[in-house]
């Protein structure tokens, strides 16, 4: 069934389906953010789950007029137990981000102490020329988050990252330990969670760990 | 900070606090006697005024627009706005053809900080607070949801009664004083040709229902005005915007401010989600203030124009 893209259930699975695929090609040197959506059908299987099939637009959140098309095919399985299937193909290159990933990944292997910051952005909007990559790295390892606890009934954005650790490794990898806050919009609800992610400029970004954080109860 | 001397001065690129807001409010009103008027329509929770500026060229009762902007404290780009609207509209009244049109035969009223209690919360102590600040008995969480809280719908699907919820409804209908007074002042004017309430973010212009997938009686209008104001909107910076029904467009949501207000017999009921699409959200950084409210401004003159042509 052909949905209207300006429809809730068509943006829901599309701002899930960019979650995955910039959790999956993103770097501190390239986000990706879901500019648009071109078309959208849903499909109701019995005794699976739903499945959308998705036309999309997307943006490189570090450069506004670099878009490039993709497809993305969304299932929801019966229950939520498990995280939803995302496959999407992207047409045409996104943008290089070698440069910018490598300034990033020398500049923080050269710190004398490990990288601690907090309220990225701040009240404000404010982000530092240097924490914009420790933006988009959280940018990037949110959407496994997003990815793996999204349903029809769900729409996560980042809100702000809480607080960044930077934990020391003997390896080449950079490691960082991030709370963020994440944005339900349907709930409206703030969460806090907290992740761990890996990244090395040759093998992308990874969350190893991560975990839901009990939120202020009454404030 | 600086005091204050002249809305000239004032640096409406950057957000400020409650008492600089108020400061600016009575700056303006003092500036512009002839135009400007502030009205008091209630006190909050925590017995905070509640402030409309209303801009007026003379005449009584006239069928008049109403704007509210952070409703929800939490986002900051729409009180922001609001307090932009006010100079705008102070520094076009005479020049500019259109608004000096809709200010020929209407009245524009304009609560920028309709949510006090919490605007103060989110600079104090908690920046992503929407709700109100009352505490109802019996429970430890604290707030109502503003924009759930009107008798549309009221308790129905599409809020909480978990008053722990960013969505609590509230124990009934009208229980906050913020809410309280704008209904009070709706059916005190009872001329009121269209409502607007502003929210971020999500790049919306929307109408009603909420409440019920029933379509309003006059949705092919409101659509057409939406198609027109969003295209209004555009045309400055390329800003891109989705329209259409509340229940449609983003959720169910029951006790809505412009379900209510539509219902009184205010057509032209529009709520917007300003910028952006969720790369900052609420956190929208200071510079993109001033662009948001000058494309948004955009927008609100056509509907301003739309009523003042189609007078009810």
């Amino acid at each position: 069934m052909e949905l209207p893209p300006g429809h809730y259930l068509a943006t829901r699975a599309a701002a899930l389906a960019a979650a995955c695929l910039c959790y999956r090609r993103g770097s501190p040197g390239r986000g990706l953010a879901l500019r648009a959506v071109r078309r959208a059908s849903r499909q109701d299987i019995d005794g699976v789950g739903q499945k959308y099939h998705l036309e999309l637009v997307l943006e490189d959140l570090l450069d506004k007029d670099s878009t490039v098309n993709c497809t993305a095919e969304v299932l929801y399985h019966l229950g939520n137990n498990i995280p939803p299937d995302v496959q999407f193909t992207i047409e045409g290159e996104l943008k290089n981000a070698e440069e910018a990933d490598n300034i990033f990944y020398n500049r923080i292997k050269s710190l004398e102490k490990e990288l601690v910051a907090e309220n990225i952005p701040d009240s404000h909007g404010n982000v530092s020329p240097e924490m914009e990559p420790v933006h988009l790295l959280a940018w990037v390892a949110s959407g496994y988050v997003i990815w793996q606890n999204s349903t029809e009934n769900t729409k996560f954005q980042l809100a702000q990252i809480k607080h960044v650790k930077q934990v020391k490794r003997s390896d080449e990898y950079l490691e960082f330990d991030y709370t963020i806050l994440l944005h339900e919009m349907v709930s409206q609800e703030i969460i806090p969670w907290q992740m761990t992610v890996l990244w090395h400029p040759q093998h992308g970004v990874q969350v190893t760990q991560d975990s839901r954080q009990p939120e202020h109860a009454s404030e | 900070r600086q005091l204050l001397l002249s809305t000239s001065t004032f640096d409406y690129a950057t957000y400020h606090s409650l008492d600089e807001i108020y400061a600016f409010m009575d700056l303006l009103v003092a500036e512009n006697p002839n135009l400007v008027s502030k009205l008091e329509i209630g006190r909050s929770t925590e017995n905070r005024p509640l402030y409309v500026l209303k801009f007026s060229r003379g005449g009584t009762n006239r069928p008049a627009v109403w704007i509210d902007t952070g409703i929800h404290s939490r986002e900051w780009v729409t009180q922001a706005s609001g307090v932009w609207f006010a100079k705008k509209i102070v520094l076009d009244h005479e020049n500019d053809e259109g608004l000096a049109s809709v200010l020929d035969k209407m009245d524009i009223f304009l609560e920028i900080v309709t949510n006090p209690d919490g605007f103060v919360f989110t600079h104090t102590q908690n920046r992503m607070w929407r709700k109100t600040r009352s505490r109802h008995s019996g429970s430890l969480c604290v707030g109502v949801d503003p924009n759930r809280n009107w008798d549309a719908g009221f308790g129905g699907p599409g809020a909480s009664g978990n008053p722990c919820s960013e969505t609590y409804h509230g124990p009934y209908a009208n229980s906050e004083p913020e809410v309280k007074a704008i209904v009070d002042f709706v059916k005190n004017h009872g001329n009121i040709k269209a409502f607007v309430s502003i929210h971020s973010y999500s790049q919306l212009l929307l109408y009603p229902y909420g409440y019920t997938s029933t379509p309003v009686p006059d949705q092919k209008e409101l659509h057409q005005i939406s198609e027109k104001a969003v295209a209004a909107l555009s045309s400055l910076y390329g800003t891109s915007y989705k329209y259409g029904s509340i229940i449609t467009t983003i959720y169910q949501a029951s006790g809505g401010t412009i379900d209510w207000t539509y219902n009184q017999g205010i057509k032209y009921s529009f709520t917007f989600e300003l910028r952006d699409t969720g790369r900052y959200g609420f956190l929208l950084p200071a510079k993109q203030i001033v662009p948001t409210a000058e494309e948004t401004w955009l927008a609100l003159k056509v509907i301003m124009q739309h009523a003042l042509d189609h007078l009810y």
